[in-house]
C-alpha cells in the first residue's frame, strides 16, 4: 500500500494549440483537415531540394494574442531553430521550431478549479513550430506510408512550468487553455482532429522538499480525461516505485487508455541530442511596439475578466458566471440576449444554462448550431418579463420553437397562450371551480389552507395554464375567504 | 564566339549579323568538341532549341532584352523543372525538380537561352571540382590543372567559350576562385540580392547566387537580370537594385581601394603577387587612391567558416534520407539501414566528411566550442569590414594564392585544399559582394600562362561600384580577352 500523502506530485504540460490559419506556417498549402493522403503538401512541405521556408504572418499575430492573453512578455525579434532528428514523418530532417528565443515567454494564468477556489499558473513560454507528417503503419503491406498533409501546419507549444500538484489542477489548467485559444478565436480545438493535444511531464517528490524528483513524460495524450487519468496512473505508479525503494527512469511513456495505464516507448523515438541551431534560412521574427499594441487592443474581454464582471457586475452566482465563461460561444450566446434584456442577466443565464443547455444536449449540437437564436430567446424571455406569458408556459413556447414553428410572438398568438390577467376571467373560472368543489371549500374555510394549491391547481387547468399565477393567488385566498 | 561578349553578341544579334539559333549551333558545336574538359552533366539541346526560336523570335519584334538569344549554362545546383539536377551528387542522379530556381525563371524570362547545366563539386563543397560524381572538370588553360571549385564546370564551359556566362553559387569562395584560375571574371553579390529559391542549399547562411562571365559589363548584364526581391526566399531583400549597367562608366578617379596586408603575406606565390601589383599601379594610374589597411581577424576566417558551412550542411542534407526522392538503398531491411546505406552510397567522402564535421560542431557539449565561437569570429570578422569601409571604397588582393593547381595534388590532404579558400571566405562570412577579374598571368613551362585573378570587395550593395571599378580595369587591360589554346 503506498501512501500517496506522503508526496507531492509536480507537473508540468505541454501543450499543442494547432493555430487555425489557412495555411501553413512555411509553405502555402491548405492546413484543412481529412483531405487524401499527400494532397495538401507542397514541394516546401515535401523537402524537395532548394526550396526555402517563409513564416505565415497570422500565425505569428496568433501566437502574440495568446501571449498578451497570459500576460507574457512578447519577443521583439524571435527566432526559429532547427531541431535535428531523422524520422520518416519528419521531410526535412528537422523540424523548425523555437528554441532559446521563442515569441512568447514569462506569462501567467488564472485556473478556476471545480471547488470554485483559483489558482495561477506560470506559463514559461510559447513557442510556434512545424507539426510532422503522419506515418501510417497499418495501410499497406510490410511498408509504412508517409502521409505530409500535417507537416508544416502551425503549432502553439505551451510549456508551463511545473506548478501543477495534482490530476485534477493540471485537467482544470488545460481547460482553461482550452478555453482560451477557442475564445482568442486561434485554435479550433478539435480535440479528435488532434488540433489540441498535450504532454504531460510528471514527477513526485516527499511532501516538504523542494527537489524536483525524476520525471516522465507521457505523450500525446488527446482527450481531458485520459489526460486526468493518465496523470493520475503515472502518480500512483511513481509513488508505488519509490516507496518499495525503487527509483524512477526519466523516460516518455506512452498512457495506453484501453489498459488505463502508461508504459515506456522504445528507446529510438526518444532521442537525446536535437543539435538546435538558429534557422539560417529564416531571419529572426521582428515585432514591433505597434504591432504589440495593435494587437493588444483587438484583444477581447478574456474568461477569467468576464467571468469577473458577470459576477461583481452581474451579480450572478461563481457557478454560473464560470460555466457561461467556460465557452466563447456560450458567452456571445449569453451576451447577446443580454443587449436586448438588459437588467435580466439572472433570467438570460437561467434560460442559457437550463432550458437550452437541456435541448442542445438531447440534440447534441453546439450552441452555434442552436435550432432557437440568441434574439428569438431574448424575445420569448422578453414576453415572460412584461407578463404576457408565465415562466411555465414559455418552457412550452420555447419546445415549440424549438421544434420550427415559428417565433415566440407568433405560437403564442396561434396557440392562444397569452396569459390571463383579466380580472372578471379569473373570477368566473374559481367561482365555478368553487362551485364544482364545495367540499374542499368548506375544509379549507374550516382551517386546511394547504387546499388553496389544490384550488390553484383545479383553476390554473381551466384557464389551461395561463392565468396570471399572482392574479389567481390573490383572488382564490380572497374568494375562499368570503363564506 | 569565344572571344565575344554578352555586350557584342547582344549587338550582333540585332543587327542580324547572327541569330539565336546560329549562336545555339556554335554553342553546341564547341560543347560537342570540347567535352573532354566534362563541364557538363547535362546538355539540353532541345529545351535550348525551342528557346533559341523564341528569342529569335523576340529580337524579330524588337522586344528583347541584353540577355535575349545569348547561350548560356546553369551550375547544376539551380532546380530546371523538367530537367534533372543533380548537385553533381549520386543522391539526386536521378532528381528532377518539380519547380525552376528564381534565377531560371528570371533568366530566361530575359530570352537567355540555357544549354545545359554544369559540373561542380558535389554539393558545392570543394575548391576543385574534383568532389563531382560526374568525374572532374579539368581547366582549358592546361588540362592537368583544376579549374578550381566548386562552380568549375561554369568557369570552365566559360573560358572555354562554349557559352558567354554562367551561372554559379558562392558559399566560401566558388564563384571567384574558379573564375580567377579559369582567367574569366566572377561576380558574388551581396547576400540576399539574389533569391535562393530553387538554388539547393549547401550552407544557407553564405550560398550565393551569381555569374561568372567574360568581363565585368557582362557580370553587370546578368546581374541586372537575376537581382532583385523574391517572397519566396525569407533572406531576400527589399531593397531596389542599382542600374548596374548604366554605372559601368563612372571612373575610378578619387576611389579608395584599401590593400589588407593580411591577404598579400606569405603564402601567396611569387607570381600571383607580381602580377596583383601590377593590377594595383593599373588602378592607381586608372586614377585610384590606394591606402593601406587591416583586417585583424583575417586569419579566423578559415576555422570560422570551415565550422558555420559543414554546420548549416550537415542540417541542410538531412532531407536526403532515401524516403521520398533520390539515391534509395536496395532492400532495407530497417528504417536505420534504409538511412545509412542510402546515405552512404549517395553521398561522395569530402560531403560525408562535412556532415560528420557539422554534426559534430552542432552536439550537445560542442556547440558553445564550435558553432557558438565560430559564429563570435564571424561577427568580428564581419566588423574588421564595416571597420575598413569606413576609410576606403572597394579593398583588393588576390582571389587566391596560388594558380590553378594539378588535378589529385590536394586531394588527399583536406586541409590544404580548404586552404584554397583563404583569401574568399571572409567575404561570405561578412555577406559582401566581391568579384575576381583576370589580372595577369604566371608563367609555366608549357609556355601559356596560367591567369591569376585580383579581387575586389566592396561594402554591401555597392555591386554597381564593384563592376565599375572592374570595368574601368578591364578597358584599359586585355588579360579578360585572352583564351586558352590561342
Amino acid at each position: 500500500m503506498s501512501d500517496a500523502r506522503r508526496w507531492q506530485a509536480v507537473i508540468g504540460l505541454e501543450i499543442h494549440a494547432q493555430l487555425n490559419t489557412r495555411s501553413k506556417l512555411f509553405s502555402g498549402a491548405s492546413t484543412a483537415h481529412g483531405a487524401e493522403a499527400n494532397t495538401q503538401a507542397s514541394a516546401v512541405d515535401a523537402a524537395l531540394p532548394g526550396t526555402l521556408p517563409v513564416p505565415n504572418r497570422a500565425a505569428l499575430d496568433k501566437a502574440i494574442a495568446f501571449g498578451l492573453a497570459v500576460d507574457a512578455r512578447i519577443a521583439r525579434h524571435s527566432v526559429f531553430a532547427r531541431k535535428n532528428y531523422f524520422y520518416p514523418d519528419l521531410p526535412k530532417g528537422y523540424q523548425i521550431s523555437q528554441y532559446e528565443r521563442p515569441i512568447v515567454s514569462a506569462g501567467r494564468m488564472p485556473v478556476r478549479l471545480d471547488d470554485g477556489s483559483m489558482i495561477e499558473v506560470a506559463i514559461q513560454r510559447a513557442h510556434l513550430e512545424e507539426d510532422a507528417g503522419k506515418s501510417l503503419h497499418d495501410a499497406f503491406h510490410a511498408a509504412t506510408g508517409i502521409d505530409l498533409n500535417r507537416a508544416g501546419v502551425p503549432l502553439l507549444e505551451i510549456v508551463s512550468a511545473p506548478v501543477l500538484h495534482s490530476a485534477h489542477e493540471a485537467v482544470a489548467y488545460m481547460r482553461a487553455v482550452h478555453t482560451l485559444v477557442r475564445w482568442l478565436g486561434i485554435c479550433d480545438g478539435n480535440m479528435q482532429e488532434g488540433s489540441f493535444r498535450c504532454d504531460a511531464n510528471v514527477s513526485v517528490r516527499p511532501v516538504g522538499s523542494d527537489k524536483l524528483g525524476t520525471r516522465t513524460e507521457i505523450k500525446n495524450v488527446n482527450s481531458f480525461r485520459f489526460v486526468e487519468k493518465a496523470i493520475e496512473y503515472e502518480i500512483e505508479r511513481q509513488v508505488r516505485a519509490l516507496e518499495g525503494g525503487g527509483s524512477i527512469v526519466q523516460e516518455t511513456r506512452l498512457y495506453d487508455a484501453a489498459h488505463h495505464h502508461t508504459r515506456p516507448m522504445r528507446g529510438k523515438e526518444t532521442a537525446d541530442d536535437y543539435r538546435y541551431f538558429p534557422d539560417p534560412d529564416l531571419p529572426p521574427l521582428a515585432v514591433s511596439a505597434g504591432d504589440i499594441e495593435r494587437a493588444r487592443a483587438a484583444l477581447p474581454e478574456l474568461p477569467w475578466a468576464r467571468r469577473a464582471r458577470y459576477e461583481d457586475t452581474l451579480g450572478l452566482p461563481a457557478a454560473d458566471a464560470a460555466q457561461l465563461c467556460a465557452d466563447k460561444a456560450t458567452t456571445d450566446y449569453f451576451e447577446a440576449m443580454l443587449a436586448t434584456l438588459p437588467g435580466e442577466a439572472k433570467l438570460c443565464a437561467n434560460w442559457v444554462l437550463g432550458e437550452l443547455a437541456a435541448a442542445l444536449n438531447d440534440a447534441l449540437l453546439t450552441i452555434e448550431q442552436s435550432r432557437v437564436s440568441a434574439t428569438a430567446l431574448s424575445a420569448l424571455l422578453a414576453r415572460v418579463r412584461a407578463g404576457t406569458i408565465s415562466g411555465k408556459i414559455a418552457k412550452e413556447v420555447f419546445a415549440a420553437m424549438w421544434a420550427g414553428e415559428g417565433d415566440a410572438d407568433t405560437i403564442i398568438a396561434q396557440r392562444g397562450l397569452r396569459q390571463i390577467s383579466d380580472g372578471a376571467a379569473l373570477a368566473a373560472a374559481i367561482d365555478a371551480v368553487l362551485a364544482e368543489c364545495p367540499a374542499q371549500a368548506a375544509e379549507y374555510r374550516g382551517g386546511n389552507e394547504k387546499l388553496l394549491q389544490f384550488f390553484i391547481g383545479q383553476t390554473m387547468k381551466r384557464l389551461r395554464g395561463q392565468g396570471n399565477p399572482q392574479q389567481l393567488n390573490a383572488l382564490l385566498r380572497e374568494k375562499l375567504r368570503q363564506p | 564566339m569565344a572571344s565575344r561578349t554578352v555586350a557584342q553578341l547582344a549587338q550582333d544579334l540585332r543587327a542580324q549579323r547572327t541569330s539565336a539559333a546560329a549562336l545555339l549551333d556554335a554553342s553546341l558545336a564547341r560543347a560537342d568538341a570540347l567535352a573532354a574538359l566534362n563541364a557538363f552533366i547535362t546538355v539540353d539541346a532541345t529545351g535550348a532549341r525551342a528557346a533559341a526560336a523564341r528569342a529569335d523570335a523576340s529580337l524579330q519584334q524588337g522586344r528583347a532584352s541584353a540577355l535575349c538569344g545569348i547561350p548560356f549554362a546553369h551550375k547544376d545546383i539551380f532546380c530546371t523543372s523538367g530537367i534533372r539536377t543533380t548537385c553533381a551528387s549520386r543522391m539526386l542522379g536521378n532528381f528532377v525538380a518539380p519547380y525552376d530556381a528564381a534565377a531560371v525563371e528570371r533568366l530566361r524570362d530575359n530570352g537567355a537561352v540555357m544549354l545545359g547545366k554544369t559540373n561542380m563539386d558535389e554539393f558545392a563543397m570543394g575548391s576543385s571540382n574534383e568532389n563531382s560524381a560526374f568525374g572532374p572538370v579539368r581547366n582549358p588553360w592546361d588540362a592537368a590543372r583544376v579549374p578550381g571549385g566548386s562552380s568549375g564546370g561554369s568557369a570552365a564551359a566559360v573560358a572555354a567559350g562554349i557559352v558567354s556566362f554562367a551561372t554559379g553559387t558562392d558559399t566560401g569562395g566558388s564563384i571567384r576562385q574558379p573564375a580567377a584560375f579559369c582567367g574569366i571574371t566572377g561576380l558574388k553579390p551581396t547576400y540576399g540580392r539574389v533569391s535562393r529559391w530553387g538554388m539547393i542549399a549547401f550552407a544557407s547562411s553564405l550560398d550565393c547566387g551569381g555569374v561568372l562571365a567574360r568581363s565585368a559589363e557582362d557580370c553587370a548584364h546578368v546581374l541586372a537580370a537575376m537581382a532583385g526581391h523574391d517572397a519566396r526566399d525569407a533572406t531576400s531583400v527589399e531593397r531596389p537594385c542599382d542600374d548596374y549597367v548604366a554605372a559601368l562608366s563612372t571612373t575610378l578617379k578619387g576611389i579608395r581601394v584599401g590593400i589588407a596586408r593580411e591577404y598579400l603575406g606569405a603564402g601567396v606565390e611569387a607570381g600571383v603577387a607580381a602580377a596583383v601589383q601590377a593590377a594595383l599601379a593599373q588602378l592607381e594610374k586608372l586614377g585610384a587612391r590606394l591606402v593601406d589597411i587591416t583586417l585583424p581577424n583575417a586569419a579566423l576566417a578559415i576555422p570560422a567558416y570551415y565550422v558555420i558551412a559543414p554546420a548549416e550542411a550537415s542540417s541542410n542534407l538531412a532531407r536526403y534520407d532515401g524516403v521520398r526522392y533520390g539515391q534509395r538503398c536496395a532492400e532495407p531491411k530497417s528504417l536505420e539501414d534504409l538511412y545509412t546505406r542510402s546515405r552512404a552510397e549517395g553521398f561522395g567522402a569530402e560531403v560525408q566528411r562535412r556532415i560528420l564535421v557539422g554534426t559534430y560542431a552542432l552536439s550537445a557539449g560542442y556547440y558553445d566550442a564550435y558553432y557558438l565561437r565560430a559564429q563570435r569570429a564571424r561577427r568580428l570578422i564581419a566588423n574588421d569590414f564595416v571597420e575598413a569601409f569606413t576609410q576606403v571604397d572597394l579593398i583588393a588582393g588576390p582571389t587566391t594564392p596560388t594558380t590553378a593547381f594539378r588535378l589529385g595534388e590536394k586531394t588527399g590532404d583536406p586541409l590544404a585544399m580548404y586552404a584554397a579558400d583563404v583569401n574568399t571566405v571572409a567575404v561570405n562570412l561578412a555577406g559582401l559582394p566581391a568579384i575576381s577579374l583576370p589580372a595577369g598571368f604566371v608563367p609555366t613551362e608549357s609556355g601559356v600562362g596560367l591567369p591569376v585573378g585580383l579581387q575586389l570587395i566592396a561594402p554591401a550593395f555597392a555591386e554597381a561600384r564593384l563592376l565599375a571599378a572592374a570595368h574601368q580595369f578591364q578597358q584599359a587591360t586585355d588579360f579578360h580577352l585572352r583564351e586558352p589554346g590561342s
